[in-house]
């Protein structure tokens, strides 16, 4: 496995940014005055010619990353995730999206683990945003080295991206050396038979903990980290739901619109299962430490492990 | 502009009409107004200002062409099949299902279109990210983008205007389309912008104003926007909207409304009978 350090997927993706641009010279950074916090800092120091901060205004930096693109340019535009997708959410859908630019947005401090700043900031509504949007991949990477792989999917893939940073430091689980990042395709982490959970972003590792501690307790549940929203995996859905019956979804989004309901419409279409839904319950956050309000959420490992075994029981 | 270049550039700018009427008809829906005020300018840009080739829309070093106010493409689209970039037939197909061209511009299904746009502000964001790549790759291309006055009432205006002037995107050169009337009404009653020359000002572009029909001005205008340096330039150019239909000038209700059959004889007679005398 790999060793385990604490990094912020924010920062993971400032330095995958940083290593693609090296042999990539049509790669440019948008942000909006967040560099600092959305980690485009690091590229601007190693590329002060390729960046721009287009100050305060999202609507216009998406505006501006699609005018890039119409040049043969890629933009990779950043912001928090409430203002890239929420402020901006028409720029994208019209500007980036009708045309299908090849325009990478990335949505940092995403979820309630923004902490301290409260619900204006803790954005738990932009993979339902994005999803929406015809033409658009949505990833949500768990970690470090899941972010690194995905920069450089979505530098590969020809049209919008949105990708989606953490602000807090998490644990790295992925081990490198066996890992493989597609778009589209959910990775299983652990097999199980009793019910699949599937997990996306910040709470995959969180998700890990909790189905480990389980089998201890008889249930043996399979895990998948879904960091591909949009397109969403079907096939790895279908056989979960044909092998394990029972489905659970967990994401740090609220339950309307983001993974449980994409997971939900597939299942609800191919092979209907019992399909329970974890993740923000239509409500908004509110100040106070990350970790904190992962554990008053029921996100964290040992929320998790509760909310399962209590869904196994019923 | 000397004698001949300026009959051909009206006979172009009249053909362009007639393409617009012909359009919003067939359509049975569109925007007369606006692009009737538009015609003159984008004429002159397609036929004299900027450097294109029908034969080669997507060539790299062209300049580029944002029609942000994409309610207005009915002229755009006279413009582009006039210069051959697609067949003046696909005009009488605008808005029918299955045609190319849309309502609102869509630059991935028509040559000639530079940039999609129709969502009001947003086409001077994106031309400021073609002139900041024109920069960056040091290439001599400008890039002209046309808003409407209603259309500055959008913050996003605005914030590309300081984006642009932060940036001294001086191969960025865009023209306010200012005909005095949105759908509600007068701008002046809706939500009055001026001094709209002394905000372009104060937000560091040149400003230049012009009127919207006289081929000397825009040509004086648009060449000494070439010459300004460190900055972006506007183009304040005074248009009526619906110019060239007698019964559409100055008329707040023919913004957003097609011909009926009758109405497009009329139109259409009149038109014929200004490109004849300009022919004779």
């Amino acid at each position: 496995m790999a060793e385990t350090k604490k990094i912020a997927t924010r920062e993971s993706f400032g330095l995958a940014l940083c290593e693609l641009a090296k042999e990539h010279p049509e790669i440019v950074v948008l942000d909006a005055d967040l560099a600092a916090a959305t980690k485009t800092d690091i590229f601007k120091k190693a590329y002060p010619d390729r960046f721009f901060d287009c100050g305060i205004s999202e609507g216009n930096m998406i505006g501006v990353a699609a005018g890039l693109a119409s040049c043969g340019k890629v933009p990779f535009a950043a912001s928090f995730a409430m203002f890239a997708t929420g402020r901006a959410y028409e720029q994208i859908r019209n500007s980036v999206g009708y045309p299908h630019l090849n325009v990478k947005i990335a949505g940092s401090h995403a979820g309630i683990s923004v902490g301290e700043d409260g619900a204006t900031h803790q954005c738990c509504e932009d993979l339902a945003l994005m999803r929406t949007i015809p033409g658009m991949v949505v990833l949500n990477p768990a970690d470090h080295y899941e972010m690194t792989e995905a920069v450089k999917a979505a530098y590969a893939y020809n049209g919008p991206v949105y990708i989606r940073l953490g602000r807090l430091a998490i644990e790295t689980f992925n081990d490198p050396d066996n890992y493989h990042f597609e778009i589209g395709k959910g990775i299983t982490l652990k097999e199980g038979n009793d019910v699949t959970v599937i997990a996306t972003g910040l709470v995959v590792n969180e998700a890990l903990k909790a189905v480990n501690a389980l089998e201890a307790k008889g249930i043996n549940a399979r895990l998948i980290n879904m960091h591909t929203i949009k397109p969403l995996d079907k096939d790895i859905i279908i056989k979960a739901a044909q092998e394990t019956g029972k489905i659970i979804t967990i994401e740090e989004h609220n339950v309307i619109g983001g993974l449980g309901e994409a997971v939900s419409s597939v299942t609800a279409e191919y092979c209907p299962v019992t399909v329970k839904k974890i993740g923000i319950d239509d409500t908004f956050g509110h100040s106070g430490p990350a970790l904190g309000l992962l554990a008053e959420f029921g996100l964290d490992a040992d929320g998790l492990e509760k909310r399962i075994e209590s869904f196994m029981k019923n | 502009m000397e004698n001949q270049a300026l009959l051909e550039m009206e006979k172009n700018a009249c053909k362009v009409r007639m393409y617009t009427i012909e359009g919003v008809f067939n359509a049975k829906s569109g925007h007369p107004g606006g692009s009737l005020s538009a015609a003159d300018i984008i004429t002159y840009l397609y036929f004299k200002e900027m450097k294109v080739d029908a034969a080669h829309p997507d060539d790299p070093n062209r300049d580029r062409f944002v029609l942000s106010k994409g309610h207005c493409c009915p002229s755009l689209y006279g413009a582009l099949a006039l210069k051959g970039y697609f067949s003046g037939e696909e005009i009488k197909s605008l808005r029918h299902i299955g045609a190319m061209l849309q309502g609102h511009p869509d630059m991935k299904h028509t040559p000639g279109i530079d940039m999609s746009s129709g969502s009001l502000g947003q086409g001077v964001s994106a031309a400021c990210g073609m002139a900041l790549a024109g920069k960056y790759d040091k290439a001599d291309y400008r890039v002209y983008a046309m808003l409407g006055d209603g259309e500055c009432e959008e913050g996003q205006v605005w914030e590309a205007a300081m984006f642009a002037a932060h940036n001294k995107l001086d191969n960025l050169c865009l023209i306010v389309d200012f005909n005095g009337l949105q759908i509600d009404g007068s701008v002046n009653d809706v939500a009055g912008l001026e001094p709209l020359d002394k905000k372009f000002e104060g937000f560091g572009f040149e400003v230049l104003k012009i009127d919207g029909h006289n081929f000397d001005e825009i040509e004086a205008a648009f060449n000494k926007a070439k010459t300004v340096k460190g900055k972006p330039t506007v183009i304040i150019a005074k248009t009526i909207k619906g110019k060239g239909v007698s019964y559409m000038e100055n008329q707040v209700g023919w913004h957003g409304k097609a011909p009926n059959a009758e109405e497009y004889k009329v139109a259409m007679d009149e038109l014929n009978a200004k490109l004849k005398a300009l022919e004779a």
